[in-house]
């Protein structure tokens, strides 16, 4: 039997965004959640593998006691275990040390994988570095971006697009995927799944001190990085302003702009008859 | 390990097409530019099979040192080479900083090598600046964007970013330029690598998707209604452009949800984006990345869409379609 593991991950709905002005970090447990769309993509493929194939899926996250529903809904969806990482000591890990915390985690909880698959990016801070970090820390092949997996005994194939080239890429188990949004549309979640899931109690929760960690350790051997400041983007332009009657608006914009569209859409667009404006 | 060496900024040589070449060119010149406030040399990592056009090349564009290894065995781009090739050099150089495109190829190979060297990353920076204190200042946007963060690696070398293509001006070149090319062989007792690369070929065109189209024409609620919404289409086909809507809009049935754009559905970054009847909630322009010129109607003008826009029009979103439509039906000539 395949073992896979998904790593998803809970991103805040950004309804507002309670950031900690002192830390520079978002405050995740005050913001709604949702599953990452991207881990949303990598549990589908799962799923797909182990709708073909004999395959066991364990879903794992790291966040806020909040980051359970996200497991609940991977249960719902057809994952066979979960797997919750959460401990404040934990809280504002960068890439570096989230990945050395999930391979400590994994190899805790489940050692035999042969398939780790991660989103390729999430869309809250989209760096996409935690996959191939993940692989590094448990020295794995890997392939980013992926956008369809073939399994054949212990091979794995996998196609993708990275900078404009089609590539088709081999592997052996175990190895390491992060899956794009390109394919493996996400399946919807049955209200009846979903409430079952909330009704067994299946999900292991793993604190820092479990996975071998304090306070020292995670200062030494976490993260590398730390974020001086976050701000909002200001309003980026000085705009130019338009108001009045439709027709008179339309008119200005394009005498204005007309050779800036015509550039991008590769077509002359004429300038105004003179006769049409007086 | 000698401490007297000059300090050292490198940049990874991606050249692999032309698109990554110039992310390449861009990071010398920033490096260039870098090097002067900490007192740096830049070097430029090249490896590959017959590579010195790109020695003569980045050499021109500003590099002070190249480090080369031409070798057959790296005739194809492969991660886990690279991996153990610069492992080794940076061990025995330590480098103070190392930038990388943010390219594909740059995001999934940058991680890794990172971690490999126990140093910090950022991801796909908008700016690069020395702080007083002499650290390397990483701006990296988040949320589509919508945030910034700078962030600085303070205790591990070296400091290491993949920055986004064209946040840079590359230096024109200059042939006359010199620098110092060492030609390195390749390593002995490389690892064997275990990816296999089986087929590749470049894609001429990316296939079309609303990912990569350089016009959108997005509707939100404030188009109407559902036959209001679809004349959207119309400007689309007209601009050779694709639709895109909001979440509302969405769960109205007046667009299907391949089309949704924002967090939790397509991010986008077209050339020109209209933007009509939209009032830019954030789960919306979390989607909209780096669109480089913002059109947007709407109704209401302390609408955070208009803000955000280059040229905002005041006024009903389908009247103003509308009249676009017509007019650009007169106007656009073949």
């Amino acid at each position: 039997m395949l073992k896979l593991v998904v790593c998803i991950k809970q991103i805040p709905r950004v309804t507002e965004l309670p950031w900690d002005e002192k830390t520079g970090t978002l405050r995740r447990d005050l913001a709604a959640g949702m599953m990452n769309p991207a881990c949303k993509h990598a549990l589908e493929a799962a799923l797909q593998i182990k709708e073909t194939l004999s395959a066991k899926i364990t879903v794992i996250t790291m966040g806020p006691p909040s980051a359970e529903e996200i497991l609940r809904e991977a249960l719902a969806l057809g994952a066979d275990e979960a797997i919750l990482i959460c401990d404040r000591l934990l809280a504002g890990s960068d890439t570096f040390a989230t990945s050395l915390i999930l391979k400590e985690a994994i190899q805790k909880k489940c050692p035999k994988f042969d398939l780790i698959l991660c989103g390729a990016y999430t869309a809250d801070s989209e760096t996409a570095q935690v996959g191939p970090q993940l692989a590094e820390e448990l020295d794995l092949p890997a392939a980013a971006y992926v956008e369809k997996l073939e399994i054949e005994g212990r091979t794995l194939r996998v196609r993708r697009l990275v900078d404009n080239f089609r590539e088709t890429l081999e592997m052996e188990f175990p190895a390491l995927v992060t899956i794009s949004m390109e394919n493996y549309k996400p399946r919807y979640t049955g209200l009846a799944g979903l409430e079952n899931a909330f009704e067994e109690n299946d999900i292991a929760v793993l604190d820092a001190k479990s996975l071998g960690f304090n306070a020292a350790s995670i200062e030494t051997k976490g993260s590398r990085t730390k974020v001086r400041k976050v701000f909002l983007r200001k309003a980026p332009k000085g705009n130019v302003i338009l108001q009045g009657a439709a027709s008179h608006v339309v008119n200005e914009f394009l005498d204005k702009y007309q050779r800036k569209i015509g550039t991008v859409i590769g077509k002359s667009i004429e300038e105004k008859n003179l006769n049409d404006k007086k | 390990m000698t401490k007297n060496r000059k300090k050292s900024i490198w940049v990874f040589g991606d050249y692999r097409n032309y698109y990554q070449n110039r992310v390449t060119l861009q990071l010398i010149a920033r490096a260039v530019a870098l090097a002067k406030t900490i007192d740096a040399e830049v070097c430029a990592l090249i490896f590959g099979y017959e590579i010195d056009e790109w020695i003569m090349e980045y050499t021109a564009h500003g590099a002070d040192r190249i480090l080369a290894i031409d070798d057959p065995a790296l005739k194809s781009y492969s991660t886990e080479r690279y991996l153990a090739i610069i492992e080794k050099l940076a061990k025995e150089r330590d480098p103070e900083i190392i930038l990388i495109g943010a390219t594909d190829f740059g995001r999934e190979f940058a991680p890794r090598l990172a971690k490999r060297l126990k140093t910090g990353l950022s991801a796909d920076c908008v700016g690069l600046e020395i702080t007083e204190d002499g650290l390397l200042l990483q701006i990296a946007p988040s949320f589509g964007g919508n945030m910034l963060a700078e962030i600085v690696t303070e205790f591990h070398r070296p400091q290491m970013a993949t920055v986004r293509p064209g946040t840079f001006k590359e230096i024109p070149h200059d042939y006359e330029r010199t620098a110092i090319v060492e030609r390195l062989p390749l390593m002995k007792g490389l690892p064997k690598p275990r990816v296999r690369l089986i087929e590749y070929e470049r894609s001429i065109e990316k296939e079309h998707t609303i990912e990569n189209a350089s016009v959108i024409v997005c509707g939100g609620r404030g188009m109407g209604n559902k036959e209001k919404f679809k004349k959207l289409q119309e400007l689309a086909k007209l601009l050779g452009g694709d639709v895109g809507a909001t979440r509302p809009v969405v769960y109205a049935g007046w667009a299907d949800h391949n089309v949704l754009v924002g967090q939790a559905g397509k991010h986008i970054k077209p050339k020109i984006l209209f933007s009509f009847g939209i009032s830019g909630a954030i789960q919306h322009t979390a989607g909209l990345g780096e669109a480089d010129f913002i059109v947007a109607i709407n109704k209401n003008p302390q609408a955070t869409m208009l803000k955000m826009a280059d040229v905002a029009v005041v006024g009903d979103a389908s009247d103003v379609l509308n009249h676009l439509i017509k007019e650009l039906r007169k106007r656009i000539r073949e």
